[in-house]
């Protein structure tokens, strides 16, 4: 991984994010998106409503590619990412997107403002603007790739699932270099969506604890280039990633976290690494009562005692399809700082938590860590990652 | 320039006068004349009667298609890891959840909630099927047919195992029509296997030229394509029904098109 970047409610970009990490600064706010506001706490980025994107992709503006170009332009990355479309041809750089929501905040808008026959204004007539695709296709147009490009619609594991789409793409030579990455946006969709489902919380989201209420929705933007690891040897590394299905529910975890077991086996096993060197987990958690208490016994009973594990949705809040590359990005940090966060608003853990749940971030360095990331419909990715200069 | 080659081991296909893959083959063939009609929605048995009953269409065009093209290759739906690709997922549930955000956000219904994710065809075949193996939901705009066969024949070859890949659109339904231009509903989905020494082969390689992507010989398919972009599967279809050596170039993103050798 030769470069990476996030942005989200803790920060734009890997420095204020690594600050607000360690100063323990969360981002959460009261919920102030939109004109009848439920009561709760998200995770919004500042000042998109005044930055609209480039001119020349005025057709698909829109909060979610608003934050995708936000996002872009911290820590570098658009230039780097050019400088690998510009190394290795545009035909050779691959791009795999993540997101749950895409631009759907347009739609939203559009039905907010149908003409007298129900139909779209003129104004909002653009076929791209209304697809799932319309993020990979305004970064494409951005980074100039003309290689093999996709987004990963899977819900909440779109931005993890992401990295092993690409690394298939690059190992099976389809690809020299990959772009990845996820965006997500607030939008009515999401907020009122969670909210029907009671999974929303009146309070700041409070991973793990054992008066836990729910989840707070944020927005993300994050992005990673891969590239061959032999060529970079002291760039951290995608180690294993693997995969599953819960085969039990559209909205509700499995009840003993089978898949989320599969998919943390099928990683480990591709990384060819026992549980045991794991120093930590970066957690799905999202704070809702079944969630939590499923994968909270799912890492006891998985992890040594010695691993650390902990959510860091009560920094950004859980940013939906982009949870899975703003996590990969603290896996990253943590890889390269030297540290491991905690879990920011849990006070008193449920029992159902063992010893490797961190509250206070933890000043070790870890060598090896893993993202999980679990999405509707028992769609499940796991990733592990490492510090450069392994063999 | 790398190449896939895997074995095209099943194949099914739900879509106006196309209800199954048989009849489809004899009508590509010109053995049956094509009746443009839309079908009824479908009943895949592959559901139980309460999910079909309760899931949106693209969820039973799609896992109508997909269990048709399972049973051909005898495969176990439960073992097939899964690639599901459309191009704009239940438009008919995209609408209603913009309706309803625009006058009564709060009455948002839980289930239409989380039947509005990409997925959701994904997330209820495996649950009818059982299947624990990876899936996922993808797509690229009009070009979802070609991404979504690269991304299958990819995992084929990587894990050496058959993969399921189930391609659909539905019709646009309310406001959406005055954006989304497609008036039916459209599924095909194919079961590659590794084992490429004996049957229809599919040879893939990254397109070189820049030219048009190809379309079906014949008028009637020609329409259906104008009518809905996953119908972009039919001059490979036509290739597999025809079952004579070809070459076919698929647009699989933009600027990205895929070269693909139908072997038989």
């Amino acid at each position: 991984m030769t470069a990476y970047t996030a942005t989200s409610a803790a920060g734009c970009g890997v420095d204020a994010f690594h600050v607000a990490l360690r100063e323990r600064r969360g981002g959460l706010r009261s919920n102030d998106f939109g004109d009848a506001p439920l009561s709760c706490w998200i995770g919004r980025v500042d000042g998109l409503e005044e930055a609209a994107v480039p001119g020349e992709f005025a057709a698909i503006d829109c909060r979610n590619n608003r934050l995708a170009w936000r996002g872009l332009q911290q820590d570098g990355f658009l230039g780097q990412a050019r400088a690998a479309v510009a190394r290795y041809g545009a035909d050779r750089v691959a791009l795999v997107l993540g997101t749950s929501t895409a631009s759907i905040a347009a739609t939203e808008e559009a039905y907010c403002d149908l003409d007298l026959g129900g139909n779209f204004q003129q104004s909002y007539r653009n076929f791209l603007l209304h697809s799932p695709h319309s993020l990979a296709a305004f970064v494409q147009g951005v980074l100039g790739t003309r290689g093999p490009v996709c987004t990963v619609a899977t819900a909440c594991s779109s931005s993890a699932k992401v990295f092993a789409q690409a690394e298939r793409l690059i190992r099976l030579g389809w690809a020299d270099a990959a772009v990845v990455g996820g965006v997500d946006t607030l939008c009515g969709s999401v907020l009122f969506g969670f909210n029907a489902l009671q999974l929303v919380s009146d309070e700041p989201c409070r991973p793990f604890d054992i008066t836990r209420r729910g989840i707070s929705i944020g927005e993300a933007a994050g992005f990673a280039l891969l590239e061959r690891a032999d060529r970079y040897q002291a760039a951290p590394r995608l180690l294993g990633w693997g995969e599953s299905s819960d085969a039990h529910h559209m909205s509700s975890p499995h009840p003993t976290g089978l898949g989320a077991r599969l998919a943390i086996g099928d990683a480990l096993q591709r990384a060819g690494l026992s549980a045991a060197a794991i120093d930590y987990v970066n957690m799905h958690g999202t704070a809702t009562p079944a969630n939590d208490a499923v994968e909270a016994v799912v890492v006891t009973e998985t992890f040594p005692e010695s691993t650390r594990a902990s959510s860091t949705k009560g920094w950004t809040g859980h940013t939906l399809g982009a949870a899975g590359i703003v996590e990969a990005v603290v896996c990253l940090i943590a890889l390269e700082q030297g540290f491991m966060p905690g879990t920011l608003n849990c006070i008193q853990p449920d029992p159902a938590c063992g010893p490797q749940l961190a509250l206070a971030n933890i000043a070790r360095a870890p060598q090896i860590v893993l993202s999980s990331s679990f999405g509707f419909g028992g769609n499940n990715a796991v990733l592990v990652f490492g510090c450069g200069g392994r063999a | 320039m790398s190449e896939l080659v895997v074995r095209v081991a099943g194949v099914g296909i739900y879509a106006p006068g196309l209800t199954s893959w048989p009849l489809a083959r004899a009508v590509l063939l010109g053995e049956r004349a094509f009746e443009a009609a839309d079908p009824p929605r479908p009943t895949p048995v592959a559901l139980p009667a309460a999910e079909r009953r309760r899931a949106p269409d693209s969820v039973l065009y799609a896992t109508q298609a997909a269990a048709e093209a399972c049973t051909m290759a005898q495969a176990e739906p439960a073992q097939l890891a899964c690639v599901f690709s459309s191009t704009q997922g239940d438009i008919a549930i995209t609408d209603y959840m913009c309706s309803t955000l625009a006058s009564l956000p709060r009455e948002l219904s839980p289930t239409k909630f989380h039947n509005s994710v990409h997925n959701a065809a994904a997330g209820y075949w495996s649950i009818a099927t059982g299947c624990r193996a990876p899936s996922t939901a993808l797509s690229a705009w009009t070009d979802s047919v070609g991404a979504g066969l690269l991304e299958a024949a990819l995992q084929t070859v990587d894990t050496g195992a058959p993969v399921l890949l189930a391609a659909y659109d539905v019709a646009a339904t309310g406001a959406l029509r005055s954006v989304v231009p497609f008036d039916c509903s459209f599924a095909f989905a194919l079961v590659l296997a590794p084992d490429a020494a004996s049957g229809t082969r599919l040879v893939l390689r990254a397109a070189s030229d820049t030219g048009p992507n190809d379309e079906p010989d014949l008028d009637w398919a020609r329409d259906l394509r104008a009518r809905n972009p996953c119908a972009n599967g039919l001059a490979l279809l036509q290739a597999l029904a025809l079952g004579a050596p070809q070459r076919l170039r698929i647009g699989a993103g933009a600027h990205f098109s895929l070269q693909v050798e139908v072997a038989p």
